[in-house]
């Protein structure tokens, strides 16, 4: 592991919802350009870090820190944290009803502009600029013009989050279970995708319960998490060791300590 | 009872003196029509069909019938409320064509109280053919003042490019008018139509109105309606679409207006392979009630109804909605489809919703589907999580829930205009 500051460091981190600890004391420090994975059995609380790390208003978070840039990451807003860099690819993508894509992507955009101060897009502006993002991640338009994620087939909403990552390219981008529900041929375009968006200055946080999306993107480092902690952290051979092994193991292990 | 002897007095006074100059089965038409309606008297929420809407503020209201406005308007005065600059329109001020206002089309697009005697056959063979009055008291109301209103003929095979523009406009005083319009397509016809209702102060005034569509075999109408009446109005509604064999009808229809209004919306799917598209949104605020009764008939087989309303509704507003689908026996192959979603934005505001569905055929595929509820929390963060503020994001959220109905508009310009005038509305709230 590369040494210096973390662009997310998480300590002790303790978080709840509806009155359940599901998060028991989590350590975990993110550097600039890397990519890391969380593996786990269901349960385990992969989705509960994904989501609280973007703000989710349905967790209380007990106890420990989370500091992005430096910054108290856990006392920011859902939308100052997207503003600072933050994404998440959600796990269950949200239909809106009435908004289409490049709708709802512009105004996204813009709000990002907003912050760093840059000149807000017009439409024709921004179709220019998708275009050109299309382009690079090799698709086409076809999903634009259709209200965000209403009828969109599994795959196509998990290809919508990814098509949202390279738009608002942000520094932190977290997948959460994007692999999950996607054929193998799908699961190979999200995973073509995110490796060409892959950057010095852009880190990953890819949450999944499988090892295959691993075969297509080489994490710099896999933890597994189980009850609510971090139980094992090692390099990508770790991956197939699970996929090998199963969880029980570590499971076992978790209860023991 | 005493605004029912009011009205049927009035009725009396205005049938001996100024209505008299029209042909015998108009006046027969007339004089049925005000006997339907004293027996009926005004509805009560005793009866099923107004178990949410009280009219009494209209029956208990001191409405006079309309007259000839004082002035008439300017172009410049009544251009904000023309949805658009090109095409044939008919303006009406307190119920009255206003000839120097319109653009009409030689006897094709008039004004109803023209074409009565000058093209007798064809108004007599559809006027009041299609809109009920036996269990209707309002609609048989109108029939009996029936006198003027907006007519449409397109004739076999022609299509007008431009939409038509029907504009009611009201001065505001407190009185009441009774437009009456008629719009009959033949055969592989097709026009577009805007019906408006707006008015030119506030006031307390009562409009009530009723529109029949006509349209031929493999005709198509895509006809919109638009009601922006004065905060302080009441607006009673009937539309009755009355379609043929492998004919189209698109209706779209917004309420923005009134302090209580109430459409009532029918349609018959009469021949084989029609298609229906009611798309409807209602956009209510402070105490605002809105009542929309949609009757759809398939009365043939192989037809497809779509039906859509989305009401939003803020602070103390209340929005009803029946949405009554009958499938005649014999009507096969029917496919039909009704959703009614409702977001409230205040705790205080209220949405009822109620799908009655009466299905006497046994080859048929019937959805529907209704909501009541506030702004949806995982929409809500989902846009948040995207960098979208919390209060831009409720207020794109509330956007969407028009924007859905108005993107089925096919007409792009109109539904621009309508686009602004719901920003206007949502930055209101």
């Amino acid at each position: 592991m590369k040494q210096g500051k973390g662009l997310l460091e998480v300590k002790g981190l303790r978080v709840a919802v509806a009155g359940n600890e599901i998060l028991k004391g989590v350590d975990l420090t993110i550097r600039d350009g890397e990519v890391h994975a969380i593996m786990g059995p269901n349960g385990s609380g992969k989705s509960t870090l994904a989501q609280v790390l973007a703000g989710h208003p349905a967790y209380t978070v007990l106890a420990g820190t989370a500091k992005y840039e430096g910054k108290d990451l856990l006392d920011m807003k859902p939308e100052e944290r997207a503003r600072a860099g933050v994404f998440l690819a959600f796990q269950y993508p949200v239909e809106i009803r009435g908004i289409t894509n490049s709708y709802f992507l512009r105004s996204a955009l813009n709000a990002l502009r907003r912050e760093r101060g840059e000149a807000e897009l017009d439409p024709i502006d921004f179709l220019q600029f998708l275009e050109q993002k299309l382009r690079a991640i090799g698709w086409d338009d076809s999903m634009m013009n259709r209200p965000v994620n209403e009828g969109f087939s599994g795959g196509e909403k998990k290809r919508n989050e990814i098509l949202q990552l390279a738009v608002l390219e942000p520094r932190l981008a977290i997948l959460d279970e994007t692999d999950s529900g996607l054929d193998i041929d799908a699961l190979k375009t999200v995973a073509e995708t995110v490796n060409k968006l892959r950057a010095p200055n852009r880190s990953f946080l890819i949450v999944t319960h499988y090892q295959r999306l691993l075969n297509y993107i080489t994490p710099d480092v896999v933890h597994v998490l189980a009850d609510g902690r971090i139980v094992k952290s090692g390099g990508p051979e770790l991956a197939h060791e699970l996929e090998a092994k199963g969880y029980d193991w570590l499971r076992d292990a978790a209860m023991v300590s | 009872m005493v605004a029912v002897e009011r009205l049927v007095g009035a009725y009396n006074t205005w049938a001996t003196n100024g209505a008299s100059e029209v042909p015998e089965w108009l006046k027969d038409m007339r004089s049925g029509a005000i006997a339907r309606f004293e027996s009926l008297g005004f509805p009560n929420m005793k009866q099923e069909a107004w178990r949410f809407t009280s009219v009494a503020p209209i029956a208990e209201g001191s409405f006079e019938q309309a007259k000839p406005p004082a002035r008439i308007p300017t172009l410049e005065e009544i251009r904000p409320f023309l949805l658009l600059e090109a095409g044939y329109r008919l303006v009406f001020v307190d119920g009255f064509f206003q000839r120097a206002l319109s653009t009409p089309f030689f006897d094709d697009v008039q004004s109803l109280a023209h074409v009565v005697t000058h093209r007798q056959d064809l108004v007599r063979q559809h006027l009041g053919k299609y809109a009920a009055t036996e269990d209707r008291p309002f609609s048989a109301l109108n029939t009996a003042f029936v006198n003027d209103g907006a007519f449409v003929h397109v004739p076999a095979k022609a299509t007008i490019a431009e939409p038509i523009q029907l504009l009611f406009l009201a001065s505001g005083k407190p009185a009441v008018t009774h437009p009456r319009n008629l719009v009959v397509l033949d055969r592989e016809a097709r026009a577009s139509i805007v019906e408006t209702y707006a008015s030119l102060s506030h006031g307390a005034y009562w409009t009530n109105s009723v529109t029949e569509i006509v349209v031929g075999e493999a005709a198509r109408v895509d006809y919109h309606r638009v009601q922006r009446e004065s905060p302080g109005a009441y607006h009673v509604a009937a539309t009755q679409t009355h379609q043929g064999r492998d004919s189209t009808v698109n209706l779209h229809m917004v309420a923005f207006g009134a302090a209580l209004a109430r459409h009532d919306i029918g349609a018959v799917l009469a021949g084989p392979g029609g298609r229906l598209i009611l798309n409807g949104l209602y956009l209510l605020a402070s105490q605002q009630h809105a009542d929309h009764h949609t009757t759809i008939d398939h009365a043939a087989d192989h037809c497809e109804s779509h039906e859509y309303f989305n009401g939003v509704l803020d602070d103390k507003s209340r929005g009803v909605f029946t949405g009554r689908i009958i499938v005649r026996p014999g009507a096969q192959k029917t496919d039909s489809k009704q959703t009614n979603n409702n977001l409230l934005l205040s705790t205080d505001a209220h949405a009822d919703s109620q799908p009655q569905l009466e299905i006497y055929a046994d080859d048929v595929k019937c959805t529907h589907g209704s909501t009541v509820g506030p702004l949806d929390p995982r929409a809500l963060f989902y846009l948040r999580s995207r960098g979208i503020g919390e209060h831009e994001a409720q207020q794109l959220l509330t956007y969407g829930f028009a924007a859905e109905i108005l993107g089925r508009m096919e007409v792009a310009p109109l539904r621009a205009q309508l686009d602004g005038i719901v920003r206007g509305r949502l930055a209101e709230q």
